[in-house]
């Protein structure tokens, strides 16, 4: 789950990391009156969950308090990759004399936090790390431990931070380590972070995504989540226990386990068709939730064939048969589905269904293929 | 032979609810030997015949075991593993799914300084078809034989495993992984078991988008292999930036994609199938080359 900029500096700023004072507007006029309370000039900037937004416009620094309620009139209600701005933070401008980048994430091959600094700051991190990978130092703290004094300080030398620097920013960055484990962050960054004129530093901008694994135990943050428009069939999805992610394709999947779902779309691919969604209905579904599963997936309007692949472990092939007749019982899919079962009752779930209105298919590969016809021949019905 | 798990594998379980007695039902079933249960408060009683223990330390002091199977839920499924790395076991398989990727951080480093073998989290396990199941995989689906196989999927597993044996390629041991971000054996790891067991003769190896695993593994082999790869690799079809069931399976930015894995398979001299049910031909090939 990602935070808005303004929700992970709260966090900072609680940790005594230095933020530029700064208000939450959601309408003009409130950007206005922040304008006024904080005192110009001010950045006004959009607080969407997606990257880029600067060149997208959404970031723009205003002189005076009028200018930032003509900015704030110009970014809420603007579309960034889709999502609509909603909400912009105003914020004192910073006084730049230069700019680092500082973040903390899960470095998976050596199953360790890392933390990365670099004195390249305010640019995509990615870049930089293909361009020149030597501009940024790394360093591995022990999770037990946290990050300690000298590996901070080790990490600033490293990354050739001037030396009359690097105290703070070491200083800074143990407390970076610290939000980031009580958050239970899986990124947490600083980018840029600012060397201000008078040698002091502060937070440009601040990205934290938490651990959804985590939420249970990070009330607070969890009751910050905000789900956008498109997001909302996939939170429904998970409120129901299973894991759906819409995709731009018209060939509807439901399968149980991941990588099962993620080579089922494979295979369709491999046919020629593409995937309208990931579904993983998980371990051990049961009638009721293969029923919701088969619904949210038929109420996608560009479903033209709906592909269902079990492979019965814990999951039970009657169980997911019975959910499927459920739905075809109460109304009648407007699509064709096609189905393969196989392993634990495999035998027993093709018994429920003979005689429904659906395809039946041995293997992977053969029932992805008649899925992509099925759905190649009813656009060729809707093309004029 | 195999690796990790064989017949006189002795294993305990841990978290003893509704899922964990029905799989030690069907591990038993499968001709594991199951000698304990643990859970806080049950000492001295038994479930289905297992005897129970309040902790894992009293449990391997009574029953000899080394190995343990957790289906303790993810709040206190870290605790539980950390208990069983205490008892010094050998074997440590974690079904739990949904653990804060902080908590097996701690895991990591603990487990970094200790003999343990950790499979898992968010895993079906792993078996050596005949001998020893420790997991919930379906049992019928795999047969002994000479295919060495690691997978970070669950059911993709099973998909692969029955292809297999369909095709008269039983397997020497099949280890799945799990689909965690941080996980106790790594794909290169599990690769490296397997291309130093005498009993394996070739191997798959069956990963998903995400991480940087199967380009090491590539790597690995290519450098050390002694026996036949066959890979394939789930989730080419995957857009950037969503995450696809699995926590691990994600692409962020250039990291992770399939084409990058199956590059550095390629780039090895292994051949990676296009679809599950190409893997047992590509195996054959394979075993007949070597």
């Amino acid at each position: 789950m990602k935070l808005h900029e303004y929700q992970a500096k709260l966090l900072l700023a609680r940790a005594g990391i230095p933020i530029p004072e700064g208000r939450l507007a959601l309408t003009p006029e409130d950007a206005l009156a922040a304008a006024r309370g904080i005192g110009a000039p001010v950045a006004v900037k959009a607080q969407v969950h997606v990257g880029g937004r600067g060149k997208a416009g959404g970031i723009k620094v205003a002189r005076t308090p009028e200018e930032a309620r003509d900015a704030a009139r110009a970014i809420l209600g603007l579309d960034i990759k889709g999502l609509r701005v909603e909400k912009v933070y105003v914020e004192r401008a910073s006084r730049v004399r230069s700019e680092l980048y500082l973040g903390v994430t899960v470095d998976r091959d050596r199953r360790r936090p890392v933390v990365m600094l670099s004195t390249v700051g305010g640019m995509d991190i990615e870049q930089v790390a293909a361009e020149r990978p030597q501009a940024i130092a790394r360093g591995w703290p022990d999770p037990r431990l946290g990050l300690l004094p000298f590996e901070a300080r080790r990490l600033c030398f490293e990354a050739g931070v001037p030396k009359e620097q690097v105290a703070g920013v070491a200083a800074l960055a143990e407390r970076l380590y610290g939000v980031f484990r009580s958050a239970d962050a899986t990124l947490l960054e600083i980018n840029p972070l600012f060397v201000q004129e008078d040698a002091s530093l502060v937070a440009g901008d601040a990205k934290l995504d938490v651990d959804d694994n985590a939420l249970y135990r990070q009330k607070e943050l969890a009751g910050w989540k905000e789900v956008s428009a498109e997001e909302r069939l996939e939170e429904q999805a998970r409120a129901l226990g299973f894991s759906y992610v819409q995709l731009d394709g018209d060939v509807g999947i439901i399968g149980n386990g991941a990588g099962l779902v993620m080579g089922t779309l494979d295979a369709v691919r491999n046919a020629g068709g593409r995937a309208a969604n990931f579904l993983d209905v998980g371990g051990g579904a049961k009638q009721a939730v293969v029923k919701a599963a088969l619904e949210i997936v038929l109420s996608n309007p560009r479903v033209r064939s709906v592909l269902i692949n079990i492979f019965g472990g814990i999951t039970r092939g009657d169980e997911v048969a019975r959910g499927i007749i459920d739905v075809i019982g109460e109304h009648p899919p407007h699509v064709p589905l096609v189905i393969r079962l196989s392993g634990t009752e495999a035998e027993a779930g093709r018994r429920v269904l003979e005689g429904a209105p659906l395809v039946s298919r041995e293997t992977m590969d053969a029932a992805a293929a008649e899925a992509v016809r099925l759905a190649r021949e009813a656009a060729e019905v809707l093309a004029p | 032979m195999s690796v990790l798990l064989n017949a006189a594998t002795r294993v305990i379980v841990q978290g003893m609810g509704r899922e964990g007695r029905f799989h030690a039902a069907r591990m038993r079933e499968y001709g594991s030997q199951v000698v304990g249960g643990v859970g806080p408060g049950t000492g001295g009683s038994e479930r289905d015949g297992i005897p129970m223990f309040d902790t894992v330390a009293a449990a391997v002091d009574a029953s000899e075991a080394n190995a343990s199977l957790i289906f303790v839920p993810a709040p206190a499924a870290a605790d539980a593993i950390l208990e069983a790395l205490d008892a010094e076991l050998d074997l440590v398989v974690c079904i739990t799914e949904g653990i804060p990727v902080h908590d097996m951080l701690t895991v990591a480093a603990v487990l970094a300084d200790t003999r343990t073998t950790l499979i898992g989290p968010n895993c079906p396990g792993a078996i050596t078809p005949g001998q020893c199941k420790i997991g919930i995989m379906p049992g019928e689906n795999f047969a002994p034989g000479p295919v060495g196989f690691v997978s970070r999927s669950g059911t993709l597993t099973y998909e692969i495993a029955d292809a297999l044996t369909r095709a008269g390629l039983g397997q020497s041991t099949c280890l799945g992984i799990g689909g965690d971000p941080v996980i106790g054996l790594p794909t290169p790891d599990a690769v490296r078991l397997l291309n130093e067991d005498p009993a394996t003769e070739a191997i798959v190896i069956v990963g998903e988008i995400g991480g940087s695993a199967e380009e090491q593994a590539a790597e690995y082999m290519r450098a050390f292999g002694r026996k036949p790869a066959v890979a394939f690799i789930a989730g080419r079809s995957a857009p950037p930036g969503k995450r696809m069931g699995h926590a691990g399976a994600i692409v962020s930015g250039s990291q992770g994609t399939a084409e990058s894995k199956v590059r550095a398979f390629e780039e090895a001299g292994i051949p990676v199938a296009n679809a599950p049910s190409e893997i047992p031909g590509l195996v054959r090939v394979a075993l007949r080359a070597a």
